[in-house]
């Protein structure tokens, strides 16, 4: 017996009021936070009814056919309740952060209703039951992005939503091309756990290793794996919710997502490790870290520092996946999780720190610790937790992926992880070192950090509130329906032979 | 139920606009009353038979009681359904916004004329289209290729503005042209075959008289459908028409010589690999030739006009795919692919049209230089484009997966690459109008959000709306379409 309403009733939560959104006028602001607000509420409630159902052993999917022999489908399996659980909390923290962000600000019907599709969008892909629907909300985020990423309507806007969209269409065109093929070769896109290209892999296997690059490379570009990263730090001139919002949740998670529901479910685990695919996946995922660590080095620039983290980052989910050990599998899934709880707390700050203070720059966040105490605190934490200081998310993690490095027989993971860990140090310690330990008017951008304005409550909670969640998720990692205890629970169903 | 039955929807979708036709211009003060009424009688007939066809197969009426090959038979397909169904659903949209741009409440000497002769115009130009997918011999559809012609160069021409003749001579140059190679064809078919049903000639098919025949209809209907390297008269006349008239003639006159040459292809003379390659070719250097064109071309509609040229040449695609196991889904694919090319170019050409009077001008370059933002209608043309491109959930999209896979299914990835430059190409022409919607710091002044709403922004929404999500229903659409097996049996 299928359940078929609740699936649907949360797309429709963000899908439904898009066009509400779009046809109110301007200046009718405070419906349209009403209206945000009552949804984005709403959506978290019923995510956590669907996450108690599955628990429960309830199905739920619907579906039914687009194209000849192919259907639309979506269904609540526990992987997909990972992510729409972080997407829908964090959609109702962004929301409130954008309504204080964008006060008096222009076009915010088109921000929202955009933001609102961006949001359906990753429902979607969570929830996509076949790798078809996957594509559909794949390229459907794409497009609800470009608008956010242009949001000033800038020359420099344009021009980082020029490379975005010429970055992630020819991802997608070629992750179509992936899936097409997967069509006419297996003659169905379904995610299944343990995946059902053993069969095809064992017929042909130079077919299935060439689609496997090809999905994987239509999939990077929004992961953002060395070399089609470049997109990431470019696109960080969108307004802070924006970009919060992209690195954590939305894009560069769609990509990691469809990475995980590629290799656990179009292939299976067990015929990616015959095909030999794993570790040369694992490779780049590992220097993607280690690149994007080094890059983060080197930027004066906040926003830009986060960007090249995120890409360091994601890449531990890849690489847990690629490691194709269980525990390493533990440790991507909850990384899918506390990364985006650690970055949104920072690009958050960040953004509060731009607006406040005028402080763009790392070089100008000299004394900002005692200037703007709460935002500080939360950065300080999300910085710590990603530097992996137990017992902060981070740190879970970290430790997950290095037990699976070893589980898995890579000990060079062991080394990777300390490498990254120690240069994460060496790119977040200094900007918190400056914050609270140098004074204000010291240092090259004191000019720069010289005015304030006070911002508000929507401004300054939403970091301590995720800050506050990178504490619980690592602290209490072993309660129930932590990110960790849920993603035993997905993992135990990936690996079940 | 039963009196309904035996009344013919079949003759009616046909006769119905042509008898609106001659009354709209018998009576030109009431022509747009007129005009409606006449659409909604054949809508209505459209959705009758269509409910018939899907009831019961393929209905065939023979005109004055005989069959073919003595008298002459209609017939309606799923095929033909679905042209059918194309055409009312953008006329029906393209009329309403004929309706505001054509009203007496515009002034101008221009505006009067295209208020008396529109209407005539179109109607006539809609029982061509009706007649032409009901067609069952090659004499009848010449009768209606040429009235087809006729109507839509008097819809070239209407705006009486200089560059607006020059384009419509040009046009009919070569409409006229295609016409004569048509009818050359028609006559050496009938001399080869005695007949002229499709049929008839398909017991025929392979002689080397009937392959001359064929190469004729061939070039004639590349003409007419500006098929690359054959288009040289499109761009200029569809930019220069008013815009339902681009509309219409962009989204509806060239599938009707292209769902010809389809036909064709299937039902009779199913001609060789090497034909289809040359005619995958073709659309490939349309692809190629109409995509640089959208890129270098500084005026919107100029624009609009090229993509037409290159979105052609990927739906021709498909013929190169006609002997292979790809076969039947490359076909449903093209014809997903028509039905999303009408559906998102008739609005994109009425949105255009309404930019352009809106801010006052269509040049590319200035669209981010005005503090006039026409939203709605900037909007429509986003989700035309959309479909053109071919991005989920749209037609355009769905169309273009269907010809994709058959492709692959086949084992041609050249065609798959050409599927795929084509919607790259797509994308960088068409985001050229697309970015200077959204830029705003070259404005001189604060940028409006909305200037004022017009009924005429409804149509353009409505299509392009359609046009996006409408894949998600491509099934159905396929249900229809097969009825009939038009594209042969399943192998």
């Amino acid at each position: 017996m299928e359940f078929t309403l609740l699936p649907l009733a949360i797309l429709f939560t963000s899908l439904g009021i898009v066009p509400l959104l779009f046809a109110l006028p301007e200046r009718s602001a405070r419906l349209r936070t009403t209206i945000n607000l009552t949804a984005a509420a709403i959506k978290v409630g019923l995510v956590a009814w669907l996450s108690w159902r599955v628990s429960q052993g309830t199905i739920y999917g619907v579906g039914f056919e687009v194209l000849p022999g192919l259907a639309f489908k979506l269904q609540a399996d526990p992987l997909a309740i990972l992510f729409i659980a972080l997407s829908s909390i964090l959609w109702l923290i962004t929301t409130i952060y954008s309504v204080g962000y964008l006060e008096k600000g222009p076009h915010r019907a088109r921000f929202f209703g955009f933001f609102s599709l961006c949001v359906a969008a990753t429902v979607g892909i969570a929830m996509a039951g076949n790798l078809f629907t996957f594509l559909l909300f794949y390229e459907l985020l794409t497009i609800a992005t470009y608008p956010l990423v242009i949001h000033r309507g800038t020359a420099e806007a344009l021009r980082a939503g020029r490379i975005y969209l010429i970055y992630t269409l020819a991802g997608g065109l070629v992750l179509l091309v992936g899936t097409l093929w997967l069509w006419v070769m297996a003659g169905s896109t379904d995610f299944a756990a343990g995946g059902m290209m053993a069969d095809i892999a064992a017929a042909s296997p130079v077919q299935a290793l060439m689609l496997f690059v090809v999905l994987i490379a239509g999939l990077g570009v929004k992961a953002a794996l060395v070399p089609f990263h470049a997109w990431l730090p470019i696109a960080m001139v969108a307004p802070a919710p924006v970009s919060a919002l992209l690195h954590a949740v939305a894009v560069v998670k769609a990509g990691a997502f469809g990475i995980m529901r590629v290799v656990y479910e179009v292939f299976g685990i067990h015929v990616a490790v015959d095909l030999g695919v794993t570790l040369p996946l694992a490779i780049a995922a590992g220097i993607t870290i280690i690149y994007g660590s080094l890059r983060a080095l080197t930027q004066d620039d906040i926003k830009k520092r986060l960007a090249y983290s995120t890409v360091s980052q994601v890449s531990y989910i890849t690489l847990g996946v690629a490691l194709a050990s269980p525990i390493a599998a533990i440790g991507a899934l909850a990384h899918l999780i506390h990364q985006g709880l650690m970055k949104i707390t920072m690009f958050m700050a960040a953004g509060n720190l731009a607006e406040g203070l005028g402080v763009k720059s790392v070089s100008a966040m000299n004394g900002v610790g005692r200037r703007m105490p709460g935002t500080m605190l939360a950065f300080t934490l999300a910085a710590l937790a990603m530097i992996g200081l137990p017992p902060l998310a981070g740190f879970v993690s970290k430790w997950y992926l290095a037990s699976g490095g070893l589980d898995a027989g890579q000990g060079w993971v062991i080394a990777l992880l300390l490498a990254s860990s120690l240069l994460n140090a060496a790119y977040f310690l200094p900007m918190l070192h400056r914050a609270w330990f140098v004074d204000a008017d010291a240092g090259a951008g004191a000019q720069e950090s010289a005015r304030q304005r006070p911002i508000g409550w929507m401004l300054s909670a939403p970091p301590l509130v995720t800050a506050a969640l990178v504490l619980i998720a690592g602290g209490l990692a072993n309660a129930p329906f932590s990110p960790l205890e849920w993603t035993r629970f997905v993992v135990a169903i990936e690996y079940r032979e | 139920m039963s009196e309904f039955a035996s009344i013919d929807w079949l003759a009616l979708t046909v006769f119905a606009p042509l008898l609106g036709a001659v009354a709209s211009f018998l009576a030109p003060r009431m022509a747009p009353q007129i005009g409606f009424a006449s659409l909604t009688v054949t809508a209505l007939c459209v959705v009758m038979l269509a409910a018939q066809v899907i009831a019961g197969g393929p209905v065939i009426v023979s005109l004055g009681g005989w069959g073919a090959p003595l008298g002459l038979d209609l017939r309606a397909d799923g095929l033909g359904i679905v042209m059918l169904g194309m055409t009312m659903l953008v006329g029906l949209f393209v009329s309403l916004g004929a309706l505001d741009s054509f009203s007496a409440a515009r002034e101008g000497e221009e505006n009067a004329r295209m208020r008396l002769y529109f209407w005539p115009l179109w109607l006539l130009l809609l029982s061509g289209l009706n007649g032409a997918y009901v067609s069952t011999d090659i004499f009848n559809l010449y009768v209606m290729i040429e009235v087809i012609a006729l109507a839509a160069i008097g819809l070239t021409v209407l705006t009486g503005r200089l560059e607006a003749m020059r384009a419509g001579l040009e046009y009919m140059f070569a409409s006229m042209l295609g016409a004569l190679l048509f009818l050359m064809a028609v006559g050496l078919a009938y001399l080869q075959a005695g007949r002229l049903d499709f049929a008839g000639l398909a017991a025929h098919a392979g002689e080397p008289a009937m392959m001359l025949a064929f190469a004729l209809m061939l070039v004639g209907l590349a003409l007419k459908t500006a098929l690359f390297p054959l288009h040289f008269w499109l761009p200029r006349a569809h930019a220069s028409a008013s815009a339902p008239a681009s509309a219409l003639l962009s989204g509806l006159v060239l599938k009707a010589s292209l769902y010809i040459l389809l036909r064709f292809w299937v039902e009779i003379f199913g001609p060789g690999s090497l034909i289809g390659l040359t005619v995958g070719l073709m659309g490939t250097g349309a692809v190629i030739w109409g995509s640089v064109q959208a890129l270098r071309t500084q005026r919107l509609k100029l624009l609009v006009a090229w993509s037409t040229v290159a979105q052609i040449g990927l739906i021709c695609v498909a013929f190169a795919l006609a002997d292979t196991i790809g076969a039947q889904t490359a076909w449903q694919g093209a014809v997903l692919l028509m039905v999303a090319h009408a559906v998102a170019k008739a609005a994109m050409f009425l949105a255009a049209g309404r930019i352009a009077q809106e801010t006052g001008h269509d040049r590319i370059a200035d669209l981010d230089r005005t503090h006039l933002r026409p939203t709605l209608a900037q909007f429509a043309f986003a989700l035309a484009a959309i479909s053109l491109i071919g991005l989920p959930p749209s037609a355009g999209f769905a169309g273009k997966w269907l010809l994709m896979e058959g492709a692959m299914r086949a084992g041609a990835w050249i065609w798959v690459v050409v599927a795929m430059a084509g919607t790259l190409f797509s994308v960088a022409y068409l985001s050229r109008p697309l970015i200077g919607f959204l830029r705003f710091d070259r404005a001189p002044d604060p940028v409006g959000e909305h200037h004022g709403w017009a009924i005429a922004d409804a149509p353009p929404l409505m299509l392009a709306f359609i046009a996006a999500i409408s894949g998600l229903a491509a099934v159905q659409i396929i249900g229809v379409l097969d009825i009939g097996a038009p594209f042969g049996p399943f192998p």
